[in-house]
């Protein structure tokens, strides 16, 4: 476990107190080459196992078994067809699309202003994240800039739903090994989180806070010392996890040297988020490519060594440990001032204004029933989010609808690791390296 | 501890002030600028030398494939000499080395909705080539095992299309209004 400092950081990324860790490009190549050869993949239609059709298989010992979509294990609704020879997983595929709803579809059905409705419902786990890269690219779209204040709390609010999203994958990850009372631990800690976050923006989950121009409300009376008391409270518990994991002779036999992958590997997948930082390669778009106020702030970008599920369970651990330090400077660097842009082209009037005058009514049903309009043309902004770069790319045709949303979503495209990562493992291997790839099939279907 | 402002984008590129005279190339492929991004428009042909070109360049990670249906919106600003047809595909590449991104927007004719293959130079395209052929009915030649990804295997249509009839399924509640 190593970590590269936010403050040293040199005109190159790659470089970490380990020494160099890039890419030469010749290396990835390799990797592309071997990618492709390799068939970790199976290439197989379901219609093709539905009609019993002989199966084209590496000999007769292996055969075709399918884990999922309701299995426990899969988090959510996630079907992978695996090809066994008894115990070792010799080819699959993930099979996806069941929580499939048309969100993008929905995307541009909605306003600009209620979008944020329908992303945050993405990934249900941290759903701040893709409110935050809708705003930001709807913001960019209109050419606006939020105020400090509202910078600030989007950090504070991402930090701490960072933190919650983080919480949950170590409750499910003991659950899916078979350490029960971690899940009891992340879920009784996680659900403190929550409690914060419900007392800000009034519900648990699919928050619908970040909006384009800003928050949708301050901070309530209090939220201060809720913070505190949260970060208190939280240090020691994830000591506590230490204890019970982190060195236990089985934890460790069950996630070291399993479902490993090298740096070359994630490159050529387009792997983003902690499976790219446990192969030792220091990428965060927080320190590399901030956004918000992330450059004003100190923290270390968590990288692994061997890029196992070990590494990858460590790195969100000591995430939670920088979100914390991260909370803490947010703390006493909060600025004052407004919490959304005061902007009458995108923000509503204040509902004292509305009683006084006739055109902040007429403006405020105008703003609700029609939206407001955003220029001509075509963005992507991203944020790090838990699980990776999640991306939002939006055309604007000049109207108050999106004509064009689509979300890069991390655990989409990280799911495509699993092949490579089940290669040659066990079955029961298969169930930790899911685990380890965190994916919450929100949004990987969308 | 810098005192820059606050940034809302995190690939604010300086885009030059003054635009020269002469045309904006990457590569010898026309190029642009959408709010401080970098944006290039190969053709179709064009499209994967440039994806490898760009990839010895430190472009080695390719964040994004999705498609666009310009089909109520077909007059949209493009360089000059890129003929507007109805479908985009629009890649997002990233340079770890100059912490930037590029978006290639490549134009797709409704006639013929057939785009050379991203797998061989990124083989992480393979399920977002998915996606963009289950949602829009692009084909992309050269993909292992392009097959529906999103919807059902034996889904008839490509429901992000602009023209798609999305009430086309009866409603099955009672009272619903019928199409």
């Amino acid at each position: 476990m190593t970590t590269t400092d936010h403050l040293h950081q040199t005109e190159d990324p790659s470089l970490t107190s380990e020494g160099r860790q890039g890419l030469a490009s010749s290396d990835v190549n390799d990797a592309i080459a071997r990618l492709i050869e390799k068939g970790a993949v199976l290439r197989l239609a379901e219609a093709d196992v539905a009609d019993e059709t002989p199966v084209e298989v590496a000999d007769e010992e292996s055969m075709i078994i399918n884990m999922g979509p309701q299995h426990p294990s899969t988090h959510g609704v996630l079907r992978i067809m695996l090809e066994l020879r008894g115990e070792t997983v010799l080819r699959s595929k993930p099979i996806i699309g069941y929580l499939h709803t048309g969100m993008e579809w929905t995307g541009e059905e909605l306003s600009y202003l209620q979008g944020c409705t329908n992303v945050t419902r993405m990934d249900y786990a941290s759903p701040l994240f893709s409110e935050l890269a809708f705003s930001l690219t709807v913001e960019k779209l209109l050419d606006i800039e939020v105020p400090d204040r509202a910078i600030w709390i989007r950090m504070l609010m991402t930090e701490m739903n960072r933190i919650s999203s983080h919480l949950l994958f170590m409750a499910t990850n003991g659950m899916d090994l078979g350490a029960v009372s971690m899940m009891l631990y992340g879920w009784r800690e996680r659900e403190e989180t929550l409690r914060f976050l419900e007392k800000v923006t009034g519900l648990r989950m699919n928050h619908n806070y970040i909006r384009p121009g800003g928050v949708a409300a301050d901070l309530p009376d209090g939220w201060r010392d809720d913070v505190l008391r949260l970060m208190d409270m939280i240090p020691p518990r994830l000591d506590e996890y230490d204890t019970l994991l982190t060195g236990q002779p089985i934890w460790r036999e069950r996630l070291q040297g399993v479902g490993v992958i090298d740096t070359e590997t994630c490159m050529a997948l387009g792997t983003t988020g902690p499976i790219l930082r446990s192969t030792g390669y220091a990428w965060d778009l927080r320190r590399d490519m901030p956004y918000l106020a992330y450059d004003q702030v100190e923290f270390d970008v968590v990288v692994g060594t061997f890029g196992d599920c070990f590494d990858r369970y460590a790195i969100r651990l000591q995430e939670i440990r920088e979100s914390i330090r991260i909370v803490h400077q947010i703390l006493d660097r909060m600025p004052k001032g407004d919490y959304r842009i005061q902007d009458k082209k995108v923000t509503p009037p204040p509902r004292g204004r509305i009683d006084e005058s006739m055109e902040a009514l007429i403006h405020h049903f105008k703003i609700f029933t029609e939206g407001f309009k955003v220029p001509e043309g075509e963005a992507y902004c991203a944020v790090e989010s838990p699980r990776g770069e999640l991306g939002c790319y939006i055309v604007s045709d000049g109207s108050s609808h999106p004509y064009r949303m689509h979300i890069r979503g991390p655990s989409f495209v990280n799911l495509q690791t699993l092949p490579h990562l089940m290669h040659g493992a066990l079955i029961a291997d298969a169930v930790a390296i899911i685990s380890s790839v965190d994916p919450i099939l929100g949004e990987v279907d969308r | 501890m810098s005192d820059t402002s606050p940034t809302d984008g995190a690939d604010e590129v300086a885009e030059p002030t003054e635009h020269a005279a002469e045309p904006d190339l990457v590569h010898g492929i026309a190029a642009s600028w959408s709010h401080g991004q970098r944006v290039v428009h190969p053709s179709r042909a064009e499209l994967v030398a440039l994806v490898k070109t760009m990839h010895d360049d430190g472009y080695m990670m390719c964040l994004d494939l999705c498609g666009a249906d310009y089909l109520d919106h077909p007059g949209r600003t493009l360089p000059e000499g890129i003929a507007p047809e109805r479908f985009e595909v629009v890649v997002t590449l990233i340079s770890h080395r100059e912490a930037s991104r590029v978006r290639l927007r490549v134009q797709v004719p409704e006639s013929d909705p057939v785009v050379p293959s991203l797998f061989g130079v990124h083989p992480g395209t393979d399920a977002m080539e998915r996606e963009v052929f289950d949602m829009f009915g692009i084909v992309f030649e050269g993909h292992p095992d392009l097959t529906r990804i999103l919807m059902p295997e034996d889904w008839v249509g490509h429901p992000l299309r602009k023209d798609y009839d999305s009430g086309r399924i009866p409603v099955q509640f009672k009272g619903a209004p019928s199409r």
